[in-house]
């Protein structure tokens, strides 16, 4: 039987537009001609390569969701999420940035910035005029996010901030950071407030490299202490006591470049095994010839497919004007996470001596991937939120 | 300044090529199509000319199947600003023959410039663009590593075995690119956007009688497995022998 495929109660469509197809290109050529030269040495010296940052920005990367009128090109959650996977197959570390220019400040100040707050930042963080960062974790507060101690102070002419973040991308590279605090601990998690905060030129602000990390070696990562920094009534981003709100929300568009990080990474692996499949010879034949290879090659192959449909999904839902899609979002953190970690660990074993030789890109994405299940809400968090949307609760 | 580019699809360059049932044409089959590399060079070319100047029109015109227009839009995406495709569904690999449709197409268009890449990546006859000004009676110069207009006149050079020829030549003409003339640009995400609204005009390709026909395609021949000559001295005088006389190295 041959269906009408004019019929519209039976299109879903799959197809990708030329334009998508164009930017997928433009993706791949990007991180093969201007990441991949300079990659083994910039990952040694956990070089952030500001040249390679400002071109991203220059293309428009950063202006995906973000409309004309703030300096982005709105091509969509999508297409963001399709050049992410395009760079994240080639580095993990070089995704990071759409989270910190994008998904994360750029976009929560689109959603619930004043006027003002979305001229004076929006477009320079598209054009990476202005590096952008958001501070959540600290020390003794991770998955925990009310058990934060950060504290903002309101005085009469602005807001006191004292206390630690750990573990923040672009922490000491950043202008301008989201920062959640307490601005009444009474309140509990209805006590947090946002805050845009300049983090360069506010005195009292000091910054630190964490480099002592397991992967994603050119996103730079790093420690924020706040001793009396003083910030003006206009950093406040909404209202008072918003701020666990807003760091929801924000985390709920964030989590999907995270899933689209590891849908590259899946997809980096399963290149790099299937293309050394082929050409390692072992007893007198490719060892992709070997059933257990051939095994390993489909569930990398499944795995990679599967969160790649969940990350395009979720980032569908998003273009359609549904941002409060958790259940997709953190369904696609969670299986992309996996899947990464999983595909960087069969590729190693496929890649045997040479897969633990930094020779080759498999270490890299063994140690990149395992952020995955870390960052932006634990694979652990992914599950509460999935098995609470699935209950009911 | 009107500034005609001619660009051709090609195989991507990764593409594993295979022969078609029919045995004389590549089987097209999961092959994905991108704009001949040197052709890029001469759209780089052409939109760096009219920035510089600050005024003209980019008329991007293509030969092939309908598809075409995809590696079109891409021009677009880089700042082109309009096209003509010259529908051949049969996919004519006679460079005379496409000369022709070119030419025909190109005696309805103003033009100051016509630029082409030094040769497409597929048939790499390169030359077509030499056929396409013979029929227009204009000056050609080939294989350009730079490209100066002043005054109705362009300055060019090109490389050659025994150094840099420099030439002036007055317009209209046509130039043929070569790698290093430029290094092409990147589309913005914007301009993607953009392409799709910018005009391409979609014309039957008249093709001039084809005089050349392929008979055969073939693969190149598979290479001969390594081969141990000997250890250690011994063996030297054979391995010496055959580098010499069968593979004809030294």
């Amino acid at each position: 039987m041959i269906f009408n495929s004019q019929r519209k109660e039976l299109v879903m469509n799959f197809d990708f537009t030329e334009e998508q197809k164009s930017m997928m290109e433009l993706g791949r050529d990007f991180a093969e001609k201007e990441i991949l030269p300079t990659q083994e040495q910039d990952e040694k010296q956990h070089l952030f390569r500001k040249e390679i940052f400002k071109k991203m920005a220059e293309l428009g990367f950063f202006g995906c969701i973000i409309p004309e009128k703030y300096g982005g090109n709105e091509t969509g959650h999508l297409c963001a999420a399709l050049l992410t996977e395009e760079i994240g197959r080639v580095s993990a570390s070089w995704t990071l940035p759409f989270n910190m220019q994008m998904w994360g400040p750029a976009f929560t100040i689109l959603h619930y910035g004043t006027e003002e707050q979305k001229e004076k930042y929006i477009p320079k963080l598209v054009s990476g005029e202005l590096i952008g960062a958001f501070a959540i974790t600290e020390p003794n507060s991770g998955s925990d996010v009310a058990g934060m101690g950060t504290t903002a102070t309101e005085t009469d002419d602005g807001f006191i901030l004292n206390g630690q973040k750990m573990w923040i991308s672009n922490a000491h590279v950043a202008d301008v950071a989201l920062v959640y605090a307490y601005t009444d601990k009474s309140k509990k998690h209805k006590g947090i407030s946002c805050f845009l905060v300049e983090l360069k030129n506010t005195p009292g602000i000091k910054t630190a490299p964490i480099e002592t990390k397991l992967g994603l070696f050119c996103a730079p990562t790093g420690e924020i202490a706040f001793e009396d920094a003083k910030i003006p009534k206009s950093a406040l981003l909404g209202q008072k006591g918003e701020g666990f709100k807003i760091c929801m929300w924000q985390l709920n568009n964030t989590r999907l470049g995270c899933a689209a990080r590891g849908v590259g990474i899946a997809r980096g692996c399963h290149e790099a095994a299937i293309k050394y499949a082929l050409e390692r010879t072992q007893f007198g034949q490719p060892i992709a010839e070997f059933q257990m290879i051939q095994d390993q090659l489909a569930t990398m192959y499944v795995e990679y497919e599967a969160a790649r449909l969940l990350v395009l999904k979720a980032a569908y839902e998003k273009d359609q004007g549904n941002l409060n899609n958790t259940l997709s979002v953190s369904t696609a953190k969670y299986y992309a996470s996996e899947a990464a970690v999983n595909a960087s660990g069969i590729a190693m074993k496929i890649f045997g001596s040479y897969g633990y030789s930094s020779e080759y890109p498999v270490e890299r994405f063994f140690r990149d991937a395992k952020s995955l299940q870390v960052v932006e809400g634990t694979s652990n968090i992914q599950k509460i939120i999935i098995s609470r949307a699935i209950l009911g609760k | 300044m009107n500034i005609v580019v001619c660009v051709k699809r090609v195989p991507d360059t990764e593409t594993k090529i295979k022969i078609g049932p029919e045995g004389t044409k590549i089987d097209p089959t999961g092959v994905e199509f991108i704009i001949s590399p040197f052709d890029e060079f001469a759209v780089e070319e052409a939109i760096r000319i009219k920035e510089k100047l600050g005024k003209g029109e980019i008329t991007i015109l293509s030969l092939g199947p309908s598809d075409a227009q995809t590696i079109m839009r891409k021009a677009y995406a880089m700042g082109a600003d309009k096209g003509i495709h010259l529908n051949d569904p049969s996919e004519c690999s006679d460079a005379l023959a496409e000369a022709h449709a070119l030419a025909t197409a190109l005696k309805e268009i103003p033009f100051d410039l016509v630029l082409f890449g030094k040769q497409a990546i597929d048939y790499d006859n390169g030359a077509v663009g030499v056929q396409v000004a013979k029929l227009l009676n204009i000056p050609i110069v080939t294989r350009i590593i730079k490209l100066d207009i002043a005054d109705g006149k362009a300055v060019v050079e090109r490389e050659s075995d025994v150094g840099k020829e420099i030439l002036e030549v007055k317009l209209p003409a046509a130039f043929t690119a070569e790698k290093g003339l430029n290094e092409p640009r990147y589309p913005k995400l914007m301009d993607i956007m953009k392409a799709k609204k910018k005009p391409l005009e979609e014309k039957p390709a008249q093709l001039g009688a084809p005089k050349i026909s392929i008979v055969k395609m073939d693969y190149p021949p598979a290479r001969p497995p390594g081969k141990i000559v000997g250890e250690g001295e011994e063996a030297v005088p054979a391995l010496v022998n055959l580098l010499k006389n069968e593979a004809k190295v030294i």
